[in-house]
């Protein structure tokens, strides 16, 4: 390292050329580095890259397929999908967000959920989406906002399809509801739900939910990096959900429920031969359309805490005592076991004593009806012959001949949440209570009372397996379903579900009994319906005990508190001689099967039997396609027309 | 200063009244054209880049007068100028780097700018010019190769203003800095032994330079390593520039029509990622055409050093071109997912103003260098 301290030039110059030609070297070499890695890149994973840009690209947006409409057996529109106009607001473009709620909350009705509501989305949201402030405009407030539209730039009235109820509360817990999609069932959902807001909650909404709702159709749409979509570059339609037409003729529900108005009841009527269901009642009803977007906590606490219960579907899950209405089903079973002949007769002295034991079971007559036959005890509802027959036939025969006819178990409607009923049996009560059956249990069962229970569908239902000549059929909703864009119908074929061989005379004794109820001058109903029916009725009274009465009491109607009164009840078919409807009605607290049951059943009959054949044609004739081809109509209950039942009818004789 | 060498230098040829003009006004032909098609390019895919806003490229155009102007103005100045200003030019910088880390503004989470009332001032940029300046000033006076203790102040005079960069923080420059300092040492002959030695121990910094680093550095380098570890966080940028380079192809989608550009997947798709861009729109073909027109610039400007008369030119020309030639490498590295994330722009094709500025006053020096030579040393 021995250096002058002079400057060599030329050597420096010739060191720092070396330098040159190194650092050239490297920038070639790292220029090579790049063009492979360019080459890597662009050339070796080109097909990777632009499926990843491709996929960065395009964004599949779901299109909700528009729902299935349920239509009433005669084509009147119970669901539909209509226009509902919705504020909404894109916070990117309306700069202050709270100076603008304000101005609008003079404009049109904003409440503190709204607001809640709208601010918590926005938290969620991107900037430029647009966000829902309001739903279900009216068109007032429409023509409000309007008007003042300019000064709120980022708010626009958007129009969305919502399920829509047009006829209210009608028929509501047999259609039941949509709403919105919650946590838990989107969890079950699959991508075919990717653009759909609301499900089935309730009814044949729910239970259907599968035909009624349809395919998911996609949009592809270029989307840029912060989701904005700037076009659309491919389209696959959603398929629309299939039309459902139920078995119900509203028009006759709408003639049931204004029978039961104000009362606390329920309903059911059905075809006898085919199960169909014409009228499913639970009164109070509500308002299905309150559900649709989210009912709010007012309305809701309001519909729950009400003393009638307008939400409990009495006509599926209420569970009452049947009273004297299972009589003439008992008075079958002592024939068919040969345990009593029609013209056996028993002396009634207004009660019944089990040997050895001194409780008296009453007769509703205190005097007694004296000496009663079968007929006789049908028609009177004669307790003490029905005590007495209860014990020849023993508890098990009892509830098996019930069971068959459609008690103590679930029917199997269409719809979910049935309850089952109870028939008791001494299996069931050790089974249910550890303790042993008692004989007077089995009486008390005899008159429907202990630890019977039916349900107001199980009461038609045995009604119309008696009717039907112990056939029984599985009750239903839903009449046919109507694919999408095809005119045809596919009809639900009607299920028997089981048979009872019945002796022709035996079931012809006990329906002339049943008639007798009806039109005999001393039948239970015959003041109240019998005397000017111009078609025959078969039916049954009942009452059932809501609060115990002490023995010796005295049960006085006007003196008990309304709630604690008995249930009124009512089973009839008719005409009695080829029946066509098979009816059951409940009236809570109502009193005296007779005088708040039987004119229900009998201003449906009327209806049905009556006023639609003087409306010209009757339930026959007519075409599907009058209502099929016009699914979007509604049509008021009395104006629609009449039901079809033209191809593959499986249900006429 | 020294008018009467160009005379002796300009052979009297039948030449056009253009080349007679450029020559006078101390132009080098072939780095202003090499340099003009760059900015021809970088306006082109600016276009695209800035969603064909005219004011943004009205703004670069902006920018580009004034860089040109600031290099013509520079190749007007003498080397031996330049030479005489070296230390104090570093001496003020080094002042204001202080000053700007006590008082200086603070934007996007980094002091780098000093308000000067009329105008925003980025002393760091000036540092990159004077930098080597200053190491090729303290090397020329002395005999090359230079000794261990020259090299080893040399090396204080780039680590201390890189360092007070480095604090701002803004690592891209302050590497860039280094980088242009050591080359000074290279450039003068720094023997091979010593340069292994501080490679050698610069490995073994490694882990203790790692624990200085600023989190967000670090983040840089770990995605660097592994961008799909983070894809959604600061792993995006690398996997969204490899999609749009990636699907660019063998000629590009075209012009104007980078879906990764236009749909934003880009960031930063004007500055430091405007090479995705170019590369998604035009392929690997058009990266080709740009990465020749730098080639010729850098190779220009390594021939201006080698026909440099003097040391310190020589060693300032030499070192200028290099980190030139860094910007490119480091920009194109990053964005193609070799190195990780610096901030450094893509020389006079990024949006933005203040490199550009710096970029051009470099090249103005390197055309006052060849043109001011004499033909025989002294």
């Amino acid at each position: 390292m021995t250096k002058t301290p002079l400057k060599d030039y030329h050597r420096e110059s010739e060191t720092f050329n070396n330098r040159v030609i190194v650092a050239t070297s490297l920038i070639f070499i790292a220029a090579l580095a790049i063009v492979a890695r360019l080459i890597y890149l662009q050339v070796i994973n080109h097909q990777h890259y632009t499926t990843l840009s491709q996929e960065n690209r395009v964004t599949l947006v779901p299109i909700a397929p528009p729902r299935g409409i349920i239509f009433d057996r005669n084509g009147v529109v119970l669901a539909q999908n209509a226009p509902s106009f919705s504020l909404e607001i894109t916070p990117d473009e309306a700069g202050d967000v709270d100076a603008m709620l304000k101005e609008l909350g003079e404009l049109i009705a904003l409440n503190e959920r709204d607001i809640k509501r709208f601010r918590k989305e926005a938290q969620q949201k991107r900037r430029f989406e647009a966000i829902p402030l309001r739903f279900n405009l009216t068109e007032e407030e429409m023509a409000r906002f309007a008007v003042n539209r300019y000064r709120f730039p980022g708010a626009e009235v958007v129009t969305r399809m919502t399920r829509n109820y047009p006829l209210g509360e009608l028929a509501v817990h047999a259609i039941g509801y949509v709403g919105r999609i919650n946590e838990k069932e989107l969890k079950k959902l699959d991508s075919n739900y990717s653009g759909t807001t609301h499900i089935g909650k309730l009814g044949v909404e729910k239970a259907y939910e599968n035909e009624l709702h349809g395919a998911v159709g996609v949009e592809q749409v270029e989307t840029t990096a912060h989701g904005r979509a700037l076009r659309v570059l491919g389209h696959t339609a959603p398929v629309n959900g299939k039309n459902i037409y139920l078995t119900l003729d509203i028009r006759l529900q709408a003639v049931a429920e204004s029978a039961l108005a104000g009362k606390r009841g329920a309903v059911v009527a059905i075809d006898p031969k085919t199960g169909e269901i014409l009228a499913f009642v639970s009164t109070p009803g509500y308002d299905p359309n309150l559900f649709v977007n989210g009912i709010s906590s007012e309305d809701y606490r309001a519909l729950r805490d009400s003393l009638d219960k307008p939400l409990i579907n009495r006509a599926l899950q209420g569970q009452y005592p049947p009273g004297s209405t299972v009589k003439p089903f008992y008075a079958l079973a002592g024939l068919e076991y040969e345990k009593v002949k029609p013209n056996d007769s028993v002396s009634c002295r207004g009660f019944f004593t089990l040997p050895g034991v001194a409780h008296r079971y009453r007769d509703w007559k205190k005097e007694g009806h004296g000496t009663t036959n079968l007929d006789h005890a049908v028609v009177q509802s004669c307790d003490v012959y029905f005590y007495n027959l209860a014990l020849m036939l023993g508890i098990d025969k009892m509830a098996e001949f019930m069971t068959r006819f459609g008690l103590g178990h679930k029917t199997g409607i269409d719809i979910p949440g049935e309850m089952p009923g109870v028939m008791p049996t001494p299996a069931w009560k050790r089974k249910m209570f550890k303790q042993p059956w008692y004989g007077g249990e089995t009486v008390i069962a005899g008159i429907g009372q202990g630890y019977v229970l039916a349900t107001p569908l199980q009461l038609a239902t045995i009604t119309a397996t008696m009717a039907n000549q112990g056939v029984e059929m599985k009750p239903h909703l839903v009449r046919a379903i109507q694919d999408p864009g095809n005119p045809n119908m596919k009809l639900q074929k009607p299920q028997q579900i089981s048979h009872v061989p019945l002796k022709q005379e035996n079931w012809q004794a006990v329906v002339t009994a049943m008639t007798n109820v009806v039109h005999s001058g001393r039948g239970t109903a015959y003041g109240s319906i019998g005397r000017d029916a111009t078609y025959k009725i078969a039916g049954k009274t009942g009452t059932a005990q809501v609060t115990g009465i002490k023995q010796g009491e005295k049960y006085n109607e006007h003196a008990t508190p309304e709630r604690l009164r008995d249930h009124a009840l009512f089973v009839a078919f008719a005409p009695a001689e080829a029946p066509r409807i098979a009816i059951g009605v409940i009236v809570e607290n109502g009193g005296h099967g007779s005088s708040s049951a039987a004119p229900v059943a009998r201003a449906m009959m009327d209806y049905y039997l009556k006023d639609l054949q003087e409306m010209g044609k009757g339930d026959q004739g007519k075409t599907a396609q009058d209502a099929g081809n016009k699914p979007q109509e509604t049509q008021t209950p009395m104006a629609a027309p009449a039901p079809d039942t033209s191809q593959e009818n499986s249900q006429d004789e | 200063m020294n008018q009467k060498a160009v005379p002796v230098y300009t052979r009297p040829k039948e030449q056009g009244f253009l080349t007679r003009l450029l020559r006078r006004i101390h132009v080098d032909v072939p780095l202003l054209t090499g340099l003009l098609l760059l900015s021809a390019v970088g306006l082109i895919v600016l276009y695209s880049a800035g969603g064909q806003s005219l004011a943004v490229l009205g703004r670069q155009l902006m920018r580009l007068a004034l860089a040109f102007t600031v290099m013509l103005a520079l190749a007007q100045v003498h080397p031996h100028h330049l030479q005489r200003w070296a230390p104090w030019l570093f001496g003020v910088g080094v002042m204001l780097l202080i000053a700007v880390l006590l008082i200086g503004d603070i934007s996007k989470g980094a002091r780098r700018w000093l308000d000067l009332g009329a105008i925003r001032f980025q002393p760091s940029e000036m540092m990159r010019i004077a930098v080597p300046m200053m190491v090729a000033w303290y090397l020329a006076n002395n005999p090359l190769p230079p000794r261990p203790l020259k090299l080893i102040l040399g090396a204080l005079l780039t680590v201390a203003p890189a360092g007070l960069i480095a604090k701002q923080p803004d690592l891209g420059t302050s590497l860039l800095i280094t980088s242009s300092g050591v080359f000074v040492l290279f450039l003068a002959g720094m023997r091979w032994r010593y340069i292994a030695l501080v490679g050698g121990a610069a490995a073994a910094l490694i882990p203790i330079a790692w624990s200085m680093l600023h989190d967000y550095q670090r983040q840089r380098v770990l995605t660097f390593l592994d961008p799909e570890n983070d894809p959604l966080g600061t792993g995006y940028h690398i996997i969204q520039s490899k999609i749009a380079i990636g699907s660019g192809g063998f000629y590009g989608k075209g012009w104007l029509n980078g879906t990764q550009s236009y749909l934003d997947f880009i960031p930063e798709r004007s500055t430091d990622f405007i090479f995705a861009v170019l590369s998604e729109e035009f392929g690997l073909i058009g990266i080709l055409v740009v990465l020749a027109i730098y080639l010729f610039i850098v190779l220009r400007g390594l021939y201006i050093a080698a026909q440099a008369h003097d040391t310190f030119t020589r060693l300032l020309a030499g070192s200028l071109t290099l980190t030139f030639s860094m910007y490119i490498f480091v920009n194109i590295g990053m964005v193609t997912a070799l190195l990780p994330v610096v901030g450094v722009p893509l020389p006079l094709i990024s949006y933005g103003g203040t490199s550009m500025v710096t970029v051009m006053a470099a090249f103005g020096i390197l055309m006052s260098i060849h043109t001011h030579r004499k033909l025989v040393p002294t």
